[in-house]
Protein backbone atom coordinates (compact mmCIF):
# COMPACT_ATOMS: atom_id res chain seq x y z
CA UNK A 1 0.00 0.00 0.00
CA UNK A 2 1.12 3.29 -0.89
CA UNK A 3 1.89 6.07 1.40
CA UNK A 4 -1.76 8.04 -0.22
CA UNK A 5 -4.27 5.17 0.48
CA UNK A 6 -2.66 3.85 3.65
CA UNK A 7 -3.39 7.81 4.84
CA UNK A 8 -6.89 7.70 3.62
CA UNK A 9 -7.15 4.59 5.60
CA UNK A 10 -5.88 6.06 8.83
CA UNK A 11 -8.19 9.58 8.61
CA UNK A 12 -10.89 7.05 7.85
CA UNK A 13 -10.40 4.45 11.17
CA UNK A 14 -9.55 7.85 13.29
CA UNK A 15 -13.03 9.27 12.34
CA UNK A 16 -14.95 6.50 12.56
CA UNK A 17 -13.73 4.09 15.54
CA UNK A 18 -12.82 5.14 18.69
CA UNK A 19 -9.44 3.97 19.96
CA UNK A 20 -10.05 1.05 22.68
CA UNK A 21 -8.53 2.88 25.99
CA UNK A 22 -11.18 5.72 25.38
CA UNK A 23 -14.22 3.45 24.61
CA UNK A 24 -12.60 1.91 28.10
CA UNK A 25 -12.13 4.69 30.01
CA UNK A 26 -16.12 6.01 28.69
CA UNK A 27 -17.55 2.23 30.15
CA UNK A 28 -15.84 2.41 33.19
CA UNK A 29 -16.83 6.10 34.19
CA UNK A 30 -20.12 4.80 33.54
CA UNK A 31 -19.66 2.12 36.65
CA UNK A 32 -19.60 5.22 38.70
CA UNK A 33 -22.13 7.93 37.80
CA UNK A 34 -25.27 8.10 40.11
CA UNK A 35 -27.01 10.92 38.34
CA UNK A 36 -29.49 10.01 35.89
CA UNK A 37 -28.42 12.76 32.98
CA UNK A 38 -25.04 11.81 33.63
CA UNK A 39 -25.79 7.86 33.05
CA UNK A 40 -28.03 8.54 30.30
CA UNK A 41 -25.87 10.96 28.36
CA UNK A 42 -22.81 8.29 28.75
CA UNK A 43 -25.24 5.74 27.72
CA UNK A 44 -25.84 7.82 24.35
CA UNK A 45 -21.99 8.07 23.88
CA UNK A 46 -21.43 4.46 24.01
CA UNK A 47 -24.34 3.67 21.72
CA UNK A 48 -22.90 6.57 19.39
CA UNK A 49 -20.15 4.78 19.64
CA UNK A 50 -21.04 1.40 18.55
CA UNK A 51 -22.97 2.60 15.75
CA UNK A 52 -19.94 4.98 13.90
CA UNK A 53 -17.95 1.44 13.72
CA UNK A 54 -20.91 -0.51 13.03
CA UNK A 55 -21.92 1.28 10.37
CA UNK A 56 -18.45 3.58 9.16
CA UNK A 57 -20.10 6.84 9.87
CA UNK A 58 -17.64 9.59 11.19
CA UNK A 59 -18.37 9.42 15.43
CA UNK A 60 -19.08 13.18 15.61
CA UNK A 61 -19.92 15.32 12.71
CA UNK A 62 -16.86 18.13 13.09
CA UNK A 63 -14.05 15.91 12.31
CA UNK A 64 -12.22 18.44 13.08
CA UNK A 65 -8.49 20.13 11.84
CA UNK A 66 -6.41 17.00 10.84
CA UNK A 67 -3.23 17.32 12.86
CA UNK A 68 -0.54 14.89 11.24
CA UNK A 69 2.60 14.32 13.74
CA UNK A 70 4.96 12.60 10.87
CA UNK A 71 7.97 10.73 12.20
CA UNK A 72 9.98 10.52 8.68
CA UNK A 73 12.10 7.47 7.04
CA UNK A 74 15.47 9.52 6.39
CA UNK A 75 15.39 11.33 3.11
CA UNK A 76 11.85 11.63 2.92
CA UNK A 77 11.14 15.15 1.37
CA UNK A 78 8.74 17.37 3.49
CA UNK A 79 7.08 18.84 0.36
CA UNK A 80 6.55 15.57 -0.80
CA UNK A 81 5.18 14.37 2.71
CA UNK A 82 2.74 17.81 3.02
CA UNK A 83 1.45 17.06 -0.40
CA UNK A 84 0.77 13.53 -0.18
CA UNK A 85 -0.96 14.36 2.95
CA UNK A 86 -2.97 17.02 1.71
CA UNK A 87 -4.50 14.97 -0.95
CA UNK A 88 -4.89 11.86 1.41
CA UNK A 89 -7.54 14.40 3.28
CA UNK A 90 -8.81 15.86 -0.18
CA UNK A 91 -10.14 12.03 -1.13
CA UNK A 92 -11.09 11.46 2.70
CA UNK A 93 -13.87 14.70 2.52
CA UNK A 94 -14.68 13.15 -0.74
CA UNK A 95 -15.30 9.91 -0.03
CA UNK A 96 -15.79 8.98 4.03
CA UNK A 97 -16.86 12.08 3.78
CA UNK A 98 -15.68 13.51 6.34
CA UNK A 99 -17.15 17.42 7.07
CA UNK A 100 -15.16 20.11 4.73
CA UNK A 101 -13.92 22.09 7.65
CA UNK A 102 -11.03 24.41 5.75
CA UNK A 103 -12.72 28.15 6.15
CA UNK A 104 -10.84 31.27 4.32
CA UNK A 105 -11.31 33.66 7.16
CA UNK A 106 -10.54 36.74 4.50
CA UNK A 107 -13.00 35.64 1.86
CA UNK A 108 -15.31 33.57 4.40
CA UNK A 109 -15.22 30.79 1.62
CA UNK A 110 -15.34 27.33 2.71
CA UNK A 111 -12.63 25.36 0.24
CA UNK A 112 -14.88 22.41 0.07
CA UNK A 113 -12.25 20.33 -0.24
CA UNK A 114 -10.89 19.83 3.92
CA UNK A 115 -7.77 21.64 2.62
CA UNK A 116 -6.59 25.27 2.84
CA UNK A 117 -3.30 27.28 4.29
CA UNK A 118 -2.29 25.67 7.40
CA UNK A 119 -4.56 22.73 6.87
CA UNK A 120 -3.98 20.00 7.63
CA UNK A 121 -1.34 20.77 9.95
CA UNK A 122 1.45 18.74 9.77
CA UNK A 123 4.30 18.67 12.36
CA UNK A 124 7.19 16.86 10.71
CA UNK A 125 10.48 15.61 11.95
CA UNK A 126 12.92 12.52 10.21
CA UNK A 127 15.08 10.46 11.32
CA UNK A 128 17.24 7.66 10.56
CA UNK A 129 15.18 4.79 10.21
CA UNK A 130 13.84 3.15 6.94
CA UNK A 131 10.00 3.25 7.68
CA UNK A 132 7.58 6.21 8.86
CA UNK A 133 5.42 6.76 12.13
CA UNK A 134 2.89 8.81 11.35
CA UNK A 135 0.05 9.71 14.36
CA UNK A 136 -3.52 11.61 13.75
CA UNK A 137 -5.43 13.77 15.74
CA UNK A 138 -8.55 14.53 14.55
CA UNK A 139 -9.25 17.94 16.75
CA UNK A 140 -12.92 19.31 16.86
CA UNK A 141 -13.51 23.09 16.95
CA UNK A 142 -15.71 22.58 20.38
CA UNK A 143 -12.51 21.30 22.45
CA UNK A 144 -9.91 23.36 20.55
CA UNK A 145 -12.22 26.24 21.72
CA UNK A 146 -11.73 25.75 25.36
CA UNK A 147 -8.05 25.46 25.64
CA UNK A 148 -6.17 28.36 27.05
CA UNK A 149 -2.84 29.93 27.38
CA UNK A 150 -1.42 31.44 30.46
CA UNK A 151 1.87 33.17 31.13
CA UNK A 152 2.76 32.54 34.87
CA UNK A 153 2.87 34.30 37.49
CA UNK A 154 -0.67 35.06 37.58
CA UNK A 155 -1.77 37.69 40.21
CA UNK A 156 -5.50 37.07 39.98
CA UNK A 157 -5.06 32.93 40.17
CA UNK A 158 -1.97 33.61 42.66
CA UNK A 159 -0.23 30.86 40.41
CA UNK A 160 3.70 31.43 40.65
CA UNK A 161 6.41 29.88 38.88
CA UNK A 162 5.94 26.40 40.30
CA UNK A 163 4.06 23.15 39.34
CA UNK A 164 1.59 24.37 42.27
CA UNK A 165 0.90 27.41 39.80
CA UNK A 166 0.43 25.18 37.01
CA UNK A 167 -2.06 23.34 38.99
CA UNK A 168 -4.05 26.61 39.63
CA UNK A 169 -4.13 27.75 36.22
CA UNK A 170 -5.42 24.08 34.96
CA UNK A 171 -8.15 23.85 38.08
CA UNK A 172 -9.59 27.44 36.38
CA UNK A 173 -8.98 26.31 32.89
CA UNK A 174 -11.59 23.34 33.37
CA UNK A 175 -13.95 24.98 35.57
CA UNK A 176 -14.13 27.74 32.53
CA UNK A 177 -14.34 25.47 30.29
CA UNK A 178 -17.75 23.48 32.44
CA UNK A 179 -19.57 21.17 29.56
CA UNK A 180 -19.05 23.58 26.24
CA UNK A 181 -16.51 21.04 24.61
CA UNK A 182 -17.62 17.66 25.01
CA UNK A 183 -16.65 16.22 28.18
CA UNK A 184 -15.60 13.71 29.48
CA UNK A 185 -12.08 15.53 28.59
CA UNK A 186 -8.96 14.25 28.14
CA UNK A 187 -6.53 17.32 29.59
CA UNK A 188 -3.46 18.28 28.67
CA UNK A 189 -1.10 20.39 30.10
CA UNK A 190 2.32 21.90 28.96
CA UNK A 191 4.94 24.48 30.18
CA UNK A 192 7.56 25.85 27.82
CA UNK A 193 9.13 29.03 27.25
CA UNK A 194 7.99 29.92 24.25
CA UNK A 195 3.67 30.41 23.34
CA UNK A 196 4.36 28.19 20.37
CA UNK A 197 6.43 25.58 22.13
CA UNK A 198 3.99 25.40 24.85
CA UNK A 199 0.91 24.81 22.45
CA UNK A 200 2.48 22.31 20.22
CA UNK A 201 3.80 19.93 23.23
CA UNK A 202 0.42 20.09 24.57
CA UNK A 203 -0.96 19.08 21.69
CA UNK A 204 1.41 16.37 21.58
CA UNK A 205 0.75 15.00 24.70
CA UNK A 206 -2.85 14.36 23.27
CA UNK A 207 -1.57 11.47 21.31
CA UNK A 208 -0.37 9.22 24.65
CA UNK A 209 -2.22 6.24 25.91
CA UNK A 210 -4.40 6.79 28.79
CA UNK A 211 -3.51 4.54 31.14
CA UNK A 212 0.35 6.05 30.53
CA UNK A 213 2.13 8.32 32.95
CA UNK A 214 4.81 10.93 32.15
CA UNK A 215 8.34 9.84 32.61
CA UNK A 216 9.20 12.42 35.05
CA UNK A 217 8.74 11.39 38.60
CA UNK A 218 7.19 14.68 39.74
CA UNK A 219 5.03 15.50 36.27
CA UNK A 220 3.32 11.84 37.18
CA UNK A 221 2.20 12.49 40.50
CA UNK A 222 1.02 15.70 39.24
CA UNK A 223 -0.96 14.64 36.68
CA UNK A 224 -3.14 11.48 39.00
CA UNK A 225 -3.34 14.15 41.74
CA UNK A 226 -4.87 17.04 39.18
CA UNK A 227 -7.38 14.65 37.78
CA UNK A 228 -9.00 14.06 41.41
CA UNK A 229 -9.20 17.50 41.69
CA UNK A 230 -10.77 18.20 38.23
CA UNK A 231 -13.10 15.44 38.68
CA UNK A 232 -13.95 17.38 41.91
CA UNK A 233 -15.21 20.15 40.39
CA UNK A 234 -18.89 17.81 39.28
CA UNK A 235 -19.05 18.83 36.14
CA UNK A 236 -19.94 15.52 34.18
CA UNK A 237 -20.77 14.06 31.12
CA UNK A 238 -21.84 16.84 28.91
CA UNK A 239 -21.61 19.24 31.42
CA UNK A 240 -25.16 18.43 33.01
CA UNK A 241 -23.12 17.09 36.22
CA UNK A 242 -21.56 14.05 37.35
CA UNK A 243 -18.41 12.52 38.74
CA UNK A 244 -16.73 12.05 35.21
CA UNK A 245 -15.44 15.44 34.18
CA UNK A 246 -11.88 13.89 33.09
CA UNK A 247 -10.81 10.50 31.79
CA UNK A 248 -7.19 11.48 32.02
CA UNK A 249 -4.30 14.22 32.64
CA UNK A 250 -1.23 14.46 30.58
CA UNK A 251 1.27 17.01 31.30
CA UNK A 252 5.08 17.91 29.92
CA UNK A 253 7.48 20.45 30.58
CA UNK A 254 10.06 21.86 28.26
CA UNK A 255 13.07 24.35 29.69
CA UNK A 256 12.22 27.82 29.39
CA UNK A 257 13.58 31.48 29.11
CA UNK A 258 13.97 32.66 32.64
CA UNK A 259 12.21 35.42 31.77
CA UNK A 260 9.07 33.38 31.08
CA UNK A 261 6.99 30.65 31.70
CA UNK A 262 4.27 29.82 29.35
CA UNK A 263 1.45 26.70 30.59
CA UNK A 264 -0.64 26.11 27.67
CA UNK A 265 -3.62 23.51 28.33
CA UNK A 266 -5.46 21.75 25.24
CA UNK A 267 -8.32 19.71 25.62
CA UNK A 268 -9.44 16.63 23.83
CA UNK A 269 -13.38 16.03 24.00
CA UNK A 270 -14.99 12.47 24.39
CA UNK A 271 -14.65 11.61 20.86
CA UNK A 272 -10.92 11.61 21.09
CA UNK A 273 -9.74 10.71 17.76
CA UNK A 274 -6.20 9.92 17.49
CA UNK A 275 -4.54 6.80 15.57
CA UNK A 276 -0.87 5.51 14.65
CA UNK A 277 0.15 4.62 11.73
CA UNK A 278 3.26 2.90 10.73
CA UNK A 279 4.66 2.27 7.28
CA UNK A 280 7.64 0.20 6.16
CA UNK A 281 7.86 -0.59 1.72
CA UNK A 282 4.27 -1.63 1.12
CA UNK A 283 3.24 -2.34 4.57
CA UNK A 284 0.84 -0.49 6.94
CA UNK A 285 0.84 -1.29 10.40
CA UNK A 286 -2.42 0.20 12.05
CA UNK A 287 -1.97 0.67 15.85
CA UNK B 1 -37.14 8.93 36.01
CA UNK B 2 -40.02 9.76 33.95
CA UNK B 3 -41.05 8.96 30.29
CA UNK B 4 -39.86 11.39 27.99
CA UNK B 5 -42.24 14.24 26.55
CA UNK B 6 -43.55 14.00 23.13
CA UNK B 7 -42.72 17.35 21.18
CA UNK B 8 -44.35 17.74 18.07
CA UNK B 9 -43.43 20.86 15.40
CA UNK B 10 -45.00 23.97 14.99
CA UNK B 11 -44.96 23.66 19.06
CA UNK B 12 -47.78 24.99 20.65
CA UNK B 13 -47.22 27.69 22.90
CA UNK B 14 -48.73 26.18 25.70
CA UNK B 15 -46.67 22.92 25.90
CA UNK B 16 -43.68 25.10 25.54
CA UNK B 17 -44.34 26.84 28.60
CA UNK B 18 -44.75 23.87 30.29
CA UNK B 19 -41.62 22.40 30.06
CA UNK B 20 -39.02 22.11 33.10
CA UNK B 21 -35.85 22.16 32.62
CA UNK B 22 -34.37 18.36 33.40
CA UNK B 23 -37.44 16.74 31.74
CA UNK B 24 -36.23 14.72 28.59
CA UNK B 25 -38.06 15.11 25.14
CA UNK B 26 -38.62 13.69 22.22
CA UNK B 27 -39.18 15.62 19.19
CA UNK B 28 -40.57 14.91 16.33
CA UNK B 29 -41.64 17.22 12.71
CA UNK B 30 -39.23 20.15 11.35
CA UNK B 31 -35.90 21.91 12.41
CA UNK B 32 -33.91 23.71 11.03
CA UNK B 33 -30.23 23.93 11.11
CA UNK B 34 -28.78 27.22 11.82
CA UNK B 35 -24.56 27.84 13.25
CA UNK B 36 -22.16 30.42 13.87
CA UNK B 37 -22.50 32.24 10.21
CA UNK B 38 -26.48 31.51 9.89
CA UNK B 39 -27.29 33.21 13.31
CA UNK B 40 -25.61 36.24 11.95
CA UNK B 41 -27.33 36.25 8.87
CA UNK B 42 -30.41 35.83 10.46
CA UNK B 43 -30.53 38.15 12.63
CA UNK B 44 -29.21 40.67 10.13
CA UNK B 45 -30.61 39.95 6.56
CA UNK B 46 -33.06 42.45 5.16
CA UNK B 47 -36.90 41.15 5.09
CA UNK B 48 -36.94 41.25 0.92
CA UNK B 49 -34.25 38.71 0.32
CA UNK B 50 -36.30 35.45 -0.48
CA UNK B 51 -35.51 33.68 2.85
CA UNK B 52 -37.96 30.76 2.60
CA UNK B 53 -38.55 28.81 5.61
CA UNK B 54 -41.13 30.34 8.43
CA UNK B 55 -39.56 29.92 11.58
CA UNK B 56 -42.20 30.73 14.00
CA UNK B 57 -43.30 28.07 16.30
CA UNK B 58 -40.28 26.35 14.85
CA UNK B 59 -36.74 25.01 16.34
CA UNK B 60 -33.21 26.37 14.77
CA UNK B 61 -30.64 23.31 15.53
CA UNK B 62 -27.26 24.31 16.23
CA UNK B 63 -25.67 21.97 14.18
CA UNK B 64 -23.17 21.50 11.16
CA UNK B 65 -24.16 18.38 9.48
CA UNK B 66 -21.68 15.94 7.40
CA UNK B 67 -23.96 15.80 4.46
CA UNK B 68 -24.08 13.48 1.22
CA UNK B 69 -26.21 13.63 -2.04
CA UNK B 70 -27.37 10.98 -3.69
CA UNK B 71 -29.35 10.92 -7.17
CA UNK B 72 -32.26 11.05 -5.52
CA UNK B 73 -31.64 13.15 -2.37
CA UNK B 74 -29.23 14.52 0.60
CA UNK B 75 -28.87 12.30 3.56
CA UNK B 76 -27.32 13.17 6.60
CA UNK B 77 -24.36 11.26 7.53
CA UNK B 78 -23.51 12.57 10.87
CA UNK B 79 -25.34 15.24 12.60
CA UNK B 80 -24.85 16.07 16.18
CA UNK B 81 -24.92 19.57 18.22
CA UNK B 82 -22.68 21.98 18.15
CA UNK B 83 -21.33 24.30 20.84
CA UNK B 84 -24.19 26.89 21.44
CA UNK B 85 -22.46 29.82 23.15
CA UNK B 86 -21.14 31.09 20.19
CA UNK B 87 -24.39 32.11 18.74
CA UNK B 88 -25.28 34.19 21.95
CA UNK B 89 -24.53 37.14 20.61
CA UNK B 90 -27.85 36.84 18.28
CA UNK B 91 -29.90 34.52 19.73
CA UNK B 92 -32.03 36.44 21.86
CA UNK B 93 -32.69 38.58 18.14
CA UNK B 94 -33.13 35.42 16.33
CA UNK B 95 -35.58 34.26 18.77
CA UNK B 96 -37.58 37.52 19.20
CA UNK B 97 -37.43 38.28 15.37
CA UNK B 98 -38.81 35.10 14.37
CA UNK B 99 -41.02 33.78 17.06
CA UNK B 100 -38.77 30.51 17.48
CA UNK B 101 -39.86 28.13 19.81
CA UNK B 102 -37.17 26.12 20.77
CA UNK B 103 -33.35 26.14 20.13
CA UNK B 104 -31.40 22.98 20.64
CA UNK B 105 -27.69 22.37 20.88
CA UNK B 106 -24.97 21.74 23.10
CA UNK B 107 -23.48 23.37 26.23
CA UNK B 108 -25.69 25.94 27.18
CA UNK B 109 -26.53 29.55 26.80
CA UNK B 110 -26.22 33.06 28.52
CA UNK B 111 -28.28 35.57 30.14
CA UNK B 112 -29.58 37.79 27.28
CA UNK B 113 -31.04 34.07 25.57
CA UNK B 114 -32.27 32.82 29.12
CA UNK B 115 -34.09 36.36 29.05
CA UNK B 116 -35.27 35.74 25.44
CA UNK B 117 -36.80 32.66 25.99
CA UNK B 118 -38.61 33.63 29.30
CA UNK B 119 -40.29 37.15 27.43
CA UNK B 120 -41.38 34.89 24.83
CA UNK B 121 -42.28 31.11 26.23
CA UNK B 122 -39.49 29.63 24.34
CA UNK B 123 -37.13 26.80 25.28
CA UNK B 124 -33.36 25.54 25.09
CA UNK B 125 -32.99 21.35 24.41
CA UNK B 126 -29.38 19.80 24.90
CA UNK B 127 -28.94 17.36 22.30
CA UNK B 128 -26.37 14.69 23.24
CA UNK B 129 -22.40 15.85 22.85
CA UNK B 130 -20.91 14.33 19.69
CA UNK B 131 -23.87 11.97 18.86
CA UNK B 132 -23.25 12.39 15.07
CA UNK B 133 -24.38 9.03 13.61
CA UNK B 134 -26.79 8.69 16.72
CA UNK B 135 -29.05 11.60 15.63
CA UNK B 136 -28.78 11.27 12.14
CA UNK B 137 -30.79 8.50 12.12
CA UNK B 138 -33.49 10.66 13.60
CA UNK B 139 -33.40 13.06 10.64
CA UNK B 140 -36.31 11.00 8.19
CA UNK B 141 -35.44 13.28 5.75
CA UNK B 142 -33.26 16.24 4.16
CA UNK B 143 -36.30 18.95 2.63
CA UNK B 144 -34.75 21.83 1.89
CA UNK B 145 -31.43 24.35 1.93
CA UNK B 146 -30.93 27.72 2.30
CA UNK B 147 -27.22 29.90 1.29
CA UNK B 148 -25.77 26.54 0.40
CA UNK B 149 -22.60 27.89 -2.24
CA UNK B 150 -22.46 30.95 -0.30
CA UNK B 151 -22.29 29.39 3.46
CA UNK B 152 -21.47 25.74 2.57
CA UNK B 153 -22.11 22.59 3.85
CA UNK B 154 -21.68 22.94 7.67
CA UNK B 155 -23.00 26.49 7.48
CA UNK B 156 -25.88 26.29 5.78
CA UNK B 157 -29.50 26.01 7.01
CA UNK B 158 -30.88 23.06 6.19
CA UNK B 159 -34.52 21.76 7.05
CA UNK B 160 -34.87 18.55 8.60
CA UNK B 161 -37.22 16.05 9.29
CA UNK B 162 -36.72 14.43 12.51
CA UNK B 163 -38.67 11.72 14.22
CA UNK B 164 -37.99 11.28 17.90
CA UNK B 165 -35.30 13.35 18.59
CA UNK B 166 -33.54 12.72 21.90
CA UNK B 167 -33.25 15.84 23.90
CA UNK B 168 -33.21 17.23 27.69
CA UNK B 169 -34.87 20.89 28.58
CA UNK B 170 -31.92 22.25 29.80
CA UNK B 171 -33.48 25.92 29.74
CA UNK B 172 -36.86 26.48 30.28
CA UNK B 173 -38.83 29.52 29.60
CA UNK B 174 -39.15 30.45 34.01
CA UNK B 175 -35.56 30.49 34.18
CA UNK B 176 -35.19 26.90 35.05
CA UNK B 177 -31.40 26.06 34.06
CA UNK B 178 -29.81 22.92 34.69
CA UNK B 179 -25.72 24.49 33.85
CA UNK B 180 -27.00 27.17 36.65
CA UNK B 181 -26.43 24.59 39.22
CA UNK B 182 -23.12 22.51 38.24
CA UNK B 183 -21.49 26.07 37.46
CA UNK B 184 -22.36 27.31 41.11
CA UNK B 185 -21.09 24.53 42.61
CA UNK B 186 -18.06 24.07 39.78
CA UNK B 187 -17.38 27.66 41.24
CA UNK B 188 -17.65 26.86 44.61
CA UNK B 189 -15.45 23.97 44.31
CA UNK B 190 -12.58 25.29 42.73
CA UNK B 191 -12.60 28.40 45.48
CA UNK B 192 -12.09 25.40 47.96
CA UNK B 193 -9.55 24.05 45.85
CA UNK B 194 -7.74 27.35 45.08
CA UNK B 195 -7.88 27.93 48.97
CA UNK B 196 -5.28 25.14 49.69
CA UNK B 197 -1.83 24.84 48.08
CA UNK B 198 -0.50 21.07 47.76
CA UNK B 199 3.18 20.02 47.48
CA UNK B 200 4.04 18.16 44.64
CA UNK B 201 7.74 16.87 45.39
Amino acid sequence: MDVLHAVVELLKRTATDLPADVEFALRESLHREREPLAVSTLKVTLENIRLARHEGRPICQDTGVPIFFVTAARGTSYEGMVSVLSEAVRIATRELPLRANAVDPVTGINTGDGVGDGIPVVYFTEWQQDYHIIDLLLKGGGSENIGASYKLPDAALAAERDLEGVRRVVLDAVNRAQGRGCPPYIVSVAIAGTKDDAAVLAKRQLLRKLSDHSPNDALAAFEADILDEINSLSIGPAGLSGRTTALAVKAAAHARHPATYFVDVAFGCWAHRRRRIRLRGGEAVYE
Amino acid sequence: MSSPVMLRTPLAAAAVRALRAGQEVLLTGTVFTARDRAHRYLAERPDEDGFPFDLSGGVIYHCGPIMRKSVAAWEAVSAGPTTSNRMEMYEARVITRYGVASILGKGGMGAETAKALSDTGAVYLAAAPGAGPLVAKRIVSVEDVWKLDEFGEPEAIWKLAVENFPAIVAMDSHGGNVYTAVETRSAKRLQELLARTRAHQ
